[in-house]
């Protein structure tokens, strides 16, 4: 399907591309060097690339991992001389992968994907990308602070990378670092150096994600152009808004309780530790009085919060991408709106639904489930305002639609298991089993990486001039649809019986050799799927140099300021004025009009929005 | 680069409070981030030291003052430090009115007031540290018996000087800022720009390591 197939003759309200006008200003005003440019670059643009190409590396190496311990879980008994010649006798020992190895492999696949890709990699992609140009600014609030903000993640990133080569390997008590496992040294070998790279690389991406979110707080506040109100800003700003202010809020309470670790491991204290024995050093340790539950709740503090992180610039994504694609107004901009504050307000109070099993008042507990299963409301708002959305509407299936799709069909799906979850007395029996894996997987982890592949398909002519390949997009949608079913869904039948996670080895464990088979095809699914990956990425980089070149200023005939850039914006984004606003972004269909621009001004006749 | 701020009509009172400069709304933003930070390291204290039986009494603890020997004079000491950093507080709001004003030379001489009440404040916290230091305390080490004579855990020690400390870590951060104001004061920089919109950001930071002493000097010295 061609991307011009649907375009009409209409583009008059389109401003004129100016193409060697914008040169000139743009030689006038910046003589960029290579280093300016591309690498201490303060465009937001640039830096938005920045974040997304960094984010993939980390995608690309999360993901390896993934497959390195589904091959184990897969194939318990094959040897893989071919894979301890590649990564040396600390990972696998006699074909097999070691235990230590393993829990190396998911701790670090955990912190990788939930921290460097689904909140730099997405929130600080999109909101770089599309903040200035949608509320219509010329850059940042703060241009230096946000190019900080990714040298900040980029240093994370490569002390969490060194991590996984120290000798006594990268940490691996899993991401939640619950001490004392991650409060001693000799607990584990990857309670060791390893631990220490991954608590200062921690603190680093907390100082990364506080500079970005400032400055996406204040750019929508008080950048936005003429006439740009709060309630004609597109979904995709709303939802990166309240992810921004959710960051700034949340993550200097893991930073706390990151401190408080740090002084554990080093210092002598006692804040998370007490009456404890080592064994593998045999001797009892003199720490006393401290309790390891506050760090839960430090952690989990930020914990829940960090799934909405993940999750609302995915649903802001979606949101304008639906309603492009359905020629059609959002549903419920509004409710869309309010329901975005009652998650941001509410996640910050079901934190420990995490803890239900901690030992923690069954009393309170019965509080945290009330909460939680409040956010249920809220999340079906938006999940009918989607589907409305949609029904009758005059779809275009561009990969990056059927990707949003995709997006609410994850949503559903992992959203009615956190029903389930959200149950203190459900939770005794399905916490710690693969159905828990199965639940974030499928609502946090798959379906924000649908809303992020969304955004990449729509966006990219945007960023690179150039179009993705449609037919290498469907493939990559279908293949990546069905396979994230084919590995996660059955994922909850072994948990439902009882299959507990972070067991390295079950071909040992009578009651679950049933699931040897199903362990097996989920294994071998994973591995398609993250092939399919690749073949993503090759069109990534593929078209980015040789990709179909964008020929219209709106090749999707979307309503927003983003759309009114030259094709290839400078830094500075619009050549002369910025454009002001007269309307909301959702204007499809409306008055027989196939779509009007934000900045088309109101007829005479027309009744505004 | 547009600066300029969009209201919408929501306000129709004079000067909108919500019409404020970016980077002041950035300042608020951040102190907001950073009252979490104190808030979790406080409720870690609090939720701590109620799990525990028995605490040192603070009367007992912070009872000496520079070259007063061994007497006995509960909260002498921290209470200079706390009104120390409130009149650095008080020197600040002038120098921020003077800022208003436009006298450059007022702004330089409260801004040096502030900078020595907070020099004044990191001094005293340094004496008193050395002075717990050398009675046996430190993070790990718990010289002091709780006040029912039973022995103590260390906590009370390792949040004291996790918490006083990442807090006197702000005043000394605040101390840094605030002498490149003056600097920048003394240059004229806010001169040339027409507006001491800096002064009044480093003196909301200055402020807020203020308030957040207040509660720090609740938390560890009075209750």
């Amino acid at each position: 399907m061609s991307n011009e197939a649907s375009m009409h003759a209409d583009t008059s309200v389109n401003v004129p591309v100016e193409v060697h006008h914008h040169e000139e200003h743009a030689h006038h005003h910046h003589h960029e060097s290579f280093i300016t440019k591309y690498v201490f670059s303060q465009d937001h643009k640039m830096i938005a690339k920045q974040f997304l190409i960094t984010g993939m590396i980390w995608a690309v190496i999360g993901g390896l991992m993934s497959v390195l311990f589904r091959l184990q879980l897969g194939y318990p008994e094959e040897k893989f001389m071919w894979l301890q010649d590649l990564m040396g006798k600390w990972w696998f020992e006699d074909g097999h992968l070691t235990a230590q190895a393993y829990y190396a492999l998911v701790t670090t696949h955990g912190t990788v994907l939930i921290f460097f890709v689904l909140t730099a990699g997405l929130s600080g992609t999109f909101a770089n990308l599309l903040i200035p140009l949608q509320v219509g600014a010329r850059d940042m609030a703060s241009p230096l602070l946000n190019m900080l903000s990714y040298w900040f993640f980029f240093l994370a990133s490569v002390i969490m990378f060194s991590s996984i080569f120290v000798s006594t390997g990268p940490f691996s008590g899993g991401w939640t670092a619950y001490p004392p496992l991650s409060a001693l040294h000799d607990a584990s070998p990857g309670s060791q150096h390893g631990m220490d790279l991954w608590l200062i690389a921690m603190a680093v991406f907390v100082v990364s994600s506080l500079l970005g979110g400032l400055n996406y707080i204040v750019t929508i506040l008080n950048m936005r152009t003429k006439g740009m109100s709060m309630t004609r800003l597109p979904l995709t700003i709303w939802g990166l808004f309240f992810t921004a202010i959710l960051g700034v809020l949340s993550f200097p309470v893991l930073l706390s309780g990151f401190i408080l670790l740090i002084f554990d491991r080093n210092f002598g204290t006692s804040f998370y530790l007490s009456d404890i024995f080592v064994a593998t050093t045999n001797t009892a340790l003199p720490n006393e009085g401290g309790n390891a539950i506050l760090f839960q709740h430090l952690f989990w503090f930020l914990g829940h919060p960090e799934v909405y992180i993940i999750a609302l610039p995915a649903m802001g994504i979606v949101s304008e991408i639906i309603s492009t694609n359905s020629r059609k107004p959002i549903f419920g901009y509004m409710a869309m709106v309010a329901s975005f504050f009652a998650i941001a307000t509410l996640s910050f109070l079901v934190w420990a639904h995490h803890m239900f099993v901690t030992g923690m008042n069954p009393f309170l507990g019965s509080i945290f489930v009330l909460l939680t299963l409040l956010i249920a409301v809220p999340s079906a708002i938006k999940v009918f305002n989607w589907l409305t959305t949609l029904w009758r509407g005059s779809i275009r299936f561009t990969p990056a639609m059927l990707f949003a799709i995709g997006f609410v069909s994850m949503f559903i799906s992992g959203g009615l298991t956190g029903i389930w979850l959200g149950n203190s007395a459900l939770d005794i029996h399905l916490h710690d089993t693969y159905f828990v894996i199965a639940h974030f997987h499928l609502v946090m982890g798959v379906a924000s990486m649908f809303g992020m592949f969304a955004g990449i398909y729509h966006w990219f002519p945007k960023m690179y001039g150039r179009y993705l390949n449609n037919t290498l997009g469907y493939i990559h949608f279908w293949i990546t649809m069905i396979g994230a079913y084919l590995i996660f869904w059955p994922m909850h039948y072994e948990g439902l019986a009882g299959m507990p996670r972070r067991y390295f080895d079950y071909s040992t464990w009578v009651s679950f050799n049933q699931f040897e088979g199903l362990n097996r095809v989920i294994s071998i699914v994973a591995i398609i799927v993250f092939a399919v990956q690749i073949l993503f990425l090759f069109n990534f980089f593929y078209s980015i140099f040789k990709g179909r070149k964008v020929t219209t200023q709106n090749p999707w005939e979307s309503n927003t300021l983003e759309w009114t850039t030259p094709i290839h914006p400078g830094h500075g984004n619009w050549v002369g004025e910025i454009p002001e606003v007269h309307r909301w972004p959702y204007d499809y269909g409306k008055d027989g009009r196939n779509f009007i621009p934000q900045n088309v001004p109101v007829g005479e006749n027309e009744a505004s929005h | 680069m547009n600066t300029t701020v969009t209201t919408t009509g929501m306000w129709k009172g004079g000067r909108s409070p919500f019409n404020v400069e970016y980077g002041k709304l950035m300042m608020w933003y951040f102190l907001m981030s950073d009252a979490f930070t104190f808030g979790a390291f406080l409720i870690a204290y609090g939720t701590t030291r109620f799990a525990t039986n028995g605490w040192p009494d603070p009367n007992t603890v912070f009872r000496t003052y520079p070259f007063g020997g061994e007497t006995h004079a509960p909260l002498v000491f921290v209470s200079i430090m706390t009104f120390i950093l409130i009149i650095s507080s008080v020197t600040m709001v002038l120098a921020v009115h003077e800022g208003h004003a436009m006298n450059k030379k007022g702004v330089a001489k409260y801004m040096v007031l502030t900078i020595l009440g907070g020099l004044a404040f990191l001094g005293c916290q340094a004496w008193e540290w050395t002075h717990l230091y050398h009675e046996g305390a430190w993070w790990g080490r718990n010289p002091f018996p709780n006040a029912d004579g039973t022995i103590s855990t260390t906590n009370f020690t390792n949040f004291f000087f996790t918490i006083t400390g990442f807090h006197g870590f702000h005043v000394f951060s605040g101390v840094i800022i605030n002498c490149i104001m003056l600097i920048m004061v003394l240059r004229g920089v806010f001169e040339r720009r027409g507006h001491y919109l800096m002064i009044e950001k480093a003196g909301l930071y200055w402020h807020f390591v203020d308030l957040v002493w207040v509660f720090v000097f609740t938390c560890f010295y009075l209750i």
